[in-house]
């Protein structure tokens, strides 16, 4: 890690994207208590999580990269056990049902799906009924209607006025869940905001892009206003063509005059906004750690 | 809930799990009680010079049957089930949690002793009903506390162990090579008067000749000059207990070594 500040409100869920390697597991463990800064100020509800005893951790919920069901017990006992160590736990049926492992209950650990362990992982972060959930990057590996499933009980969590700090490598996880996003790459943050303004995404250029009509070139093209560059900026093969504006509004209203009054259909014509993935490759590129 | 309680709560799991497993209970439990009944029937004939008392074969393993159950329970299966909390991330897990070490330690060691004292009981039993060894009421009270004593201290050495071993697939092996090794040494599998003298003087500063010993005069106190407790080996055990527990607390993590 290279110095990074992040802050995090209460009830908020942040998702803190970034490639693999760029340091969202090691910022976690910082903020869990698991691993020593070398160097900088760290505070979780109030307390440096480094010093931090056994108050500090019954008001904290914690979901691991690697599960570790206590395999021969159990769902029910795994989570009464777990229970025992907390000063206010929930009561265990209640955990169930927010887990939607009920009819888990009396299955042993190691007999539960890939997604189910995932969700007994969250029912142990929950039974002691913390106000701040880390969740390590907790859908990697899921087939998507199990990665539906445990998006489902996040966010149950957050309806639950529950503080998540969610590291991610999906894109549309993040999108999905989080109020905030901070895309973290080579040890530093390099863009923070909501899902809708992050690296400028609202501000961004919009694509225009259609296949020119037979026997037209780019060259006959109008200009349109707030064109980015002289010409359309690519002319792809079979004749398609891209062109970047800042508003969409006022070039599409050009081009569409322009095509009406040359009777061209301009059939195919889309308008696409930079997706989140767009940004966050943007931001990252150049890290390497990529899987 | 106090802590007192919570070692309780803790200890009611660890007890569960170690039910659920049958590598546990066939290595702890299976293993001596086959051992013994065969060895017993071999050497029930037999009569061995033990420190200068004869011992029939059948007195001479049911103590040493009941030791080679409680280093199971302890340097083979703690050891094991150690490694595996620690590689599966599952001590990291309750690291997360506000329980105290003292907590897990306390299920550790209590299902460890329920399940010697089980131990104690089912061979004790065995060795009576099958080869007529018989014990005295003292005789029994001076089994069970070296027992205590004896599993409590290879608790310590457990967690030591365990400290050494970095992943799970490592640890079945070294455990067994350790138990093996460790026992032939101290007399377990091989009457001990079949030895030469350093081979016993080397095994009784480890912790195994000892509570065998110990545990021997808890069964025939002829062979300690009269007296149901061998305090001088028992001290022995406990110094390895002590000295384990120190150095696993200098080197213990509660993070998988390949993190």
């Amino acid at each position: 890690m290279r110095g990074i500040d992040l802050e995090v409100a209460r009830g908020e869920i942040l998702a803190f994207l970034g490639p693999n390697g760029a340091g969202k597991t090691t910022t976690t463990e910082i903020l869990e208590g698991f691993r020593k800064r070398t160097a900088g100020d760290v505070r979780v509800l109030g307390t440096d999580p480094e010093h931090a005893g056994p108050d500090w951790r019954a008001r904290i919920g914690v979901v691991l990269q690697t599960n570790a069901p206590e395999r021969l017990l159990t769902v029910r006992e795994c989570l009464s056990m777990y229970a025992g160590y907390y000063p206010r736990p929930l009561s265990v049926n209640r955990v169930l049902e927010l887990t939607g492992l009920t009819e888990k209950t009396d299955s042993r650990c190691d007999q539960l799906s890939g997604g189910q362990q995932r969700r007994l992982d969250v029912a142990l972060a929950l039974i002691g009924d913390p106000e701040l959930i880390f969740l390590d990057e907790p859908t990697t590996g899921f087939d998507p209607t199990a990665r539906r499933l445990t998006w489902d009980v996040v966010s149950g969590l957050r309806d639950l006025g529950k503080t998540i700090f969610l590291t991610t490598h999906f894109m549309d996880e993040a999108e999905a869940l989080a109020d905030r996003i901070m895309i973290l790459a080579a040890g530093r943050i390099v863009a923070s905001g909501t899902p809708q303004t992050i690296g400028g995404r609202d501000i961004d250029a919009t694509v225009i892009s259609f296949t020119l009509p037979d026997g037209r070139t780019a060259a006959q093209l109008p200009t349109l206003p707030g064109q980015l560059g002289q010409h359309p900026s690519a002319q792809r093969a079979h004749g398609r063509v891209e062109i970047s504006v800042p508003e969409p509004m006022p070039a599409l209203h050009a081009l569409t005059e322009w095509a009406m009054a040359n009777g061209l259909p301009l059939a195919d014509i889309s308008v696409q906004r930079p997706s989140l993935e767009d940004i966050y490759l943007r931001l990252t590129a150049g890290d390497g750690g990529t899987r | 809930m106090s802590t007192a309680s919570l070692v309780a709560h803790q200890a009611r799991y660890d007890l569960r799990v170690f039910l659920r497993d049958p590598r546990a209970r066939g290595f702890t439990l299976a293993l001596p009680l086959l051992l013994l009944l065969l060895f017993g029937y071999i050497f029930r004939h037999e009569v061995f010079n033990y420190t200068g008392v004869s011992i029939p074969g059948d007195s001479y393993y049911l103590p040493r049957m009941i030791v080679l159950g409680i280093a199971s329970v302890t340097l083979s299966n703690l050891v094991v089930v150690l490694v595996a909390k620690r590689e599966t991330g599952a001590l990291k897990r309750r690291r997360a949690t506000p329980v105290q070490p003292v907590v897990l330690i306390g299920g550790d060691v209590i299902t460890s002793e329920v399940s010697a004292l089980a131990i104690v009981v089912v061979l004790s039993v065995v060795g009576w009903a099958v080869f007529g060894v018989h014990q005295t009421a003292a005789g029994a009270g001076a089994v069970i506390v070296t027992a205590v004593i004896g599993t409590a201290a290879l608790c310590g050495v457990a967690y030591a162990v365990a400290t050494l071993i970095k992943s799970i697939d490592a640890a079945g092996p070294l455990v067994m090579l350790i138990m093996f090794t460790l026992n032939a040494i101290s007399g377990i599998y091989i009457p001990e008067n079949l030895f030469p003298a350093w081979l016993r003087d080397i095994a009784q500063v480890l912790p195994i000749r000892p509570l065998a010993v110990a545990m021997q005069a808890a069964f025939d106190p002829r062979t300690n000059g009269g007296r149901l407790f061998a305090w001088p080996d028992l001290l022995i055990v406990a110094a390895w207990g002590v000295a384990g527990a120190l150095f696993a607390v200098r080197r213990f993590s509660w993070s998988p070594s390949q993190a």
